[in-house]
């Protein structure tokens, strides 16, 4: 790829501030040399992303693993520059895609209030918008205002551009609608408390099923795809399928656990599709994946297997609980909780989710903020025990024997994984800055 | 606490309390609905029969509750729910009959006689004699509060996030005076008018602070049995040597 001088010297002068953060061991370095290139080039971003095909996925949940799924399909059709390491900032998009200079092809997950900004600097051939829920109040901000901000970034028209959107969410439809081109997706909402009032004119919503509608006009939109599950009682094999807006079934045979994920790998396929990945294709490449940065894999901590499940909202704790296996199997489960910058300073979103539902098992409550938790779990009846430190420190108090199911939020897992050897992709304490943020 | 409790009794098996959450979906932007499951946790811990009415987005407020406890929302879902509410009319008249009352953050807006949402100024329900305007910067972040002596609390820890700022009428007291954080924006946190009490303390409040949560339950109850606080107590305590250092308490 040709870069103007000053972009190669902005990437130079960042990739060494990367190596001594390296090698000063803060963090991986990712951020800080993004950081450098765009005060020295504030138009790198847009500079790295000229010429490739690019798709940017946001949304307050499911952001990592959509973009994770989405980028196996597109490398059946070339090289992917891709922030796996979950840097999903401005500064963390400079640094992946200066590693790929040469990548034709993009998937990026996007920090959701820095949508707009990017979309403009990428000039993405894809924007695909999950879901928004409340999630960091003191960072992220409103619900609302934050779909008011998409729908300003997308109704700059852009040509050769598709908006691939969750039909399901009244806010993500009402910011897509905005756009041109729209490709509607059923990827479903797991937590509707955020969206009660219509977007447009904050009448409340009339719901029924997964329709909702306004008496300003505004409704849920004609869903091209769509999940479609075969009892195979016709004769044809049971499982779930991808239903395309041609009306054809693909088979959908995921590695990775739960419904969530299903709607997340159909949402992924409706976009690889915009950018010529054939559906079958691209689901065969979606089923090889098994965990995600780290998440639902199986760890060893201190002598103890562990399955980590990352959750970071109570949209994502919602679904997270249901992925528990059953109290028989797992009797015992770990939630870990911090509220560093990277989480969001205010952990009161425990008390929207409702972990009435680990009654019956028996709690250890590790992370910087066990105290809020055991508060939580004890007016919701839950048998608890306080660990003070984090998820190792909980896996040593875990007798030995079978795995357990570990629930985390964002720093918490984190330094789960790193503790159990894999790659930490959190910035330390010591750079405080919230540069990643999953999804 | 004399005066809260005349002509009260205390709890005894078979009592019962109305605990009404107004508007959950509209007004529990942070973790508030935390509020109701601690008050109806502590009164069931002291043997009375509680019955929490959740009312549903712009159904009709019963005015007949003990206890009533709003929320904070968003600009619109604020606009929307206290539109409704004067519509309504329960809460109005629940106050007036002598329910109490917790309001929190937006809800302490909407109880006051005006506020600001979406950059328009919205009356209230004028049930408490403040007025809430925009402060100059939104206030983010931890709030210690030394609350009024006659509530004998003791510091009151919570997380603040708000854009307005309320001053307070010749009616409303403030419920005390801020240690660290902003509050009302003026040195006090907080409105307490008979017995509706308003705050900008979010964790939510009464998950943080059991002798708060006691004393409006007392207010409707009487005297109470103490319970088990040492987890919320080590929370309140974390929390405030968080802010304050060691010398906290």
């Amino acid at each position: 790829m040709r870069l103007p001088v000053r972009t190669r010297l902005a990437l130079l002068a960042g990739g060494m501030a990367g190596g001594l953060s390296r090698a000063a061991r803060r963090g991986n370095g990712t951020t800080i040399s993004g950081r450098v290139a765009l005060v020295l080039d504030p138009q790198a971003l847009s500079r790295l992303a000229r010429g490739r095909r690019s798709a940017v996925v946001s949304g307050t949940n499911g952001k990592t693993t959509t973009t994770r799924l989405l980028a196996e399909a597109l490398r059946t059709h070339g090289m992917v520059a891709h922030n796996d390491r979950g840097a999903n900032m401005p500064t963390g998009l400079v640094a992946c895609l200066a590693r790929d200079v040469d990548a034709p092809l993009a998937a990026l997950e996007v920090d959701e209030p820095w949508l707009p900004t990017v979309v403009a600097a990428v000039d993405p051939r894809v924007v695909v918008l999950l879901n928004l829920s409340r999630d960091q109040l003191d960072r992220v901000g409103e619900v609302a205002l934050l779909a008011h901000r998409w729908r300003a970034a997308l109704a700059v028209p852009r040509s050769g551009s598709v908006v691939v959107a969750n039909a399901d969410d009244p806010h993500v439809a009402w910011a897509a609608m905005g756009a041109d081109r729209v490709a509607w997706v059923a990827a479903g909402q797991a937590w509707r408390a955020d969206s009660v009032l219509c977007p447009a004119c904050s009448r409340l919503l009339a719901r029924v099923g997964q329709e909702y509608s306004c008496r300003c006009g505004f409704r849920r939109p004609q869903v091209g795809w769509r999940l479609v599950d075969d009892p195979g009682r016709d004769g044809g094999d049971a499982g779930t399928y991808v239903r395309d807006p041609d009306g054809r079934k693909h088979r959908l045979d995921l590695s990775l656990p739960g419904r969530v994920n299903q709607s997340n790998a159909l949402i992924a396929v409706a976009a690889a599709a915009q950018m010529g990945v054939a559906v079958d294709e691209a689901a065969a490449a979606m089923a090889r994946v098994r965990e995600i940065a780290g998440r639902y894999a199986r760890v060893d901590l201190a002598g103890r297997a562990l399955r980590l499940l990352l959750a970071k909202n109570p949209a994502g704790w919602a679904v997270a609980l249901d992925l528990l296996r059953p109290p028989a199997e797992c009797p015992t489960v770990v939630v870990a909780v911090n509220a560093r910058a990277a989480d969001g300073r205010d952990p009161s979103w425990l008390w929207d989710v409702p972990f009435e539902a680990l009654g019956g098992r028996h709690v250890l409550v590790a992370g910087d903020r066990r105290a809020d938790v055991a508060v939580r779990l004890a007016y919701a009846g839950v048998e608890l025990e306080i660990v003070d430190g984090g998820v190792a420190e909980a896996a040593r108090r875990l007798g030995p024997g079978s795995l357990v199911d570990v629930l985390a939020n964002y720093t918490a897992f984190d330094d789960a994984l790193a503790a159990a050897g894999g790659r930490g992709t959190a910035s330390t304490p010591a750079a405080s800055t919230p540069d990643a943020h999953h999804g | 606490m004399a005066e809260q409790t005349v002509g009260r009794l205390d709890p005894r098996p078979g009592d019962r309390l109305r605990l009404v959450s107004v508007y959950p979906e509209l007004l529990g932007t942070y973790g508030d609905r935390g509020n109701v499951l601690v008050l109806a946790a502590r009164a069931r811990a002291r043997g009375v029969e509680v019955e929490v009415v959740e009312v549903a987005p712009l159904a009709p407020v019963p005015s007949q509750g003990d206890l009533y406890v709003l929320g904070g929302g968003e600009d619109a879902a604020q606009s929307s729910a206290v539109a409704a509410l004067a519509e309504d009319g329960g809460l109005a008249a629940a106050a007036a009959s002598g329910a109490v009352l917790l309001a929190v953050c937006a809800g302490v807006q909407m109880l006051g006689e005006r506020f600001v949402a979406g950059g328009a100024d919205v009356p209230g329900l004028g049930i408490i004699d403040a007025t809430s305007t925009r402060m100059p910067r939104r206030a983010v972040g931890e709030l210690v509060v030394e609350a009024d002596p006659g509530l004998h609390v003791p510091l009151l820890s919570g997380y603040e996030n708000h854009g307005g700022g309320t001053t307070r009428g010749p009616l409303a007291e403030p419920l005390g005076r801020v240690v660290r954080g902003a509050g009302n924006g003026e040195g006090t946190e907080g409105v307490r008018q008979g017995r509706v009490y308003g705050t900008y303390l979010h964790g939510p409040v009464l998950a943080r602070n059991a002798a708060f949560a006691d004393h409006l339950l007392g207010l409707v109850l009487g005297t109470l049995a103490p319970l088990d606080d040492t987890l919320p107590e080590r929370l309140r305590r974390e929390r405030l040597t968080a802010v304050l250092g060691s010398a906290a308490g």
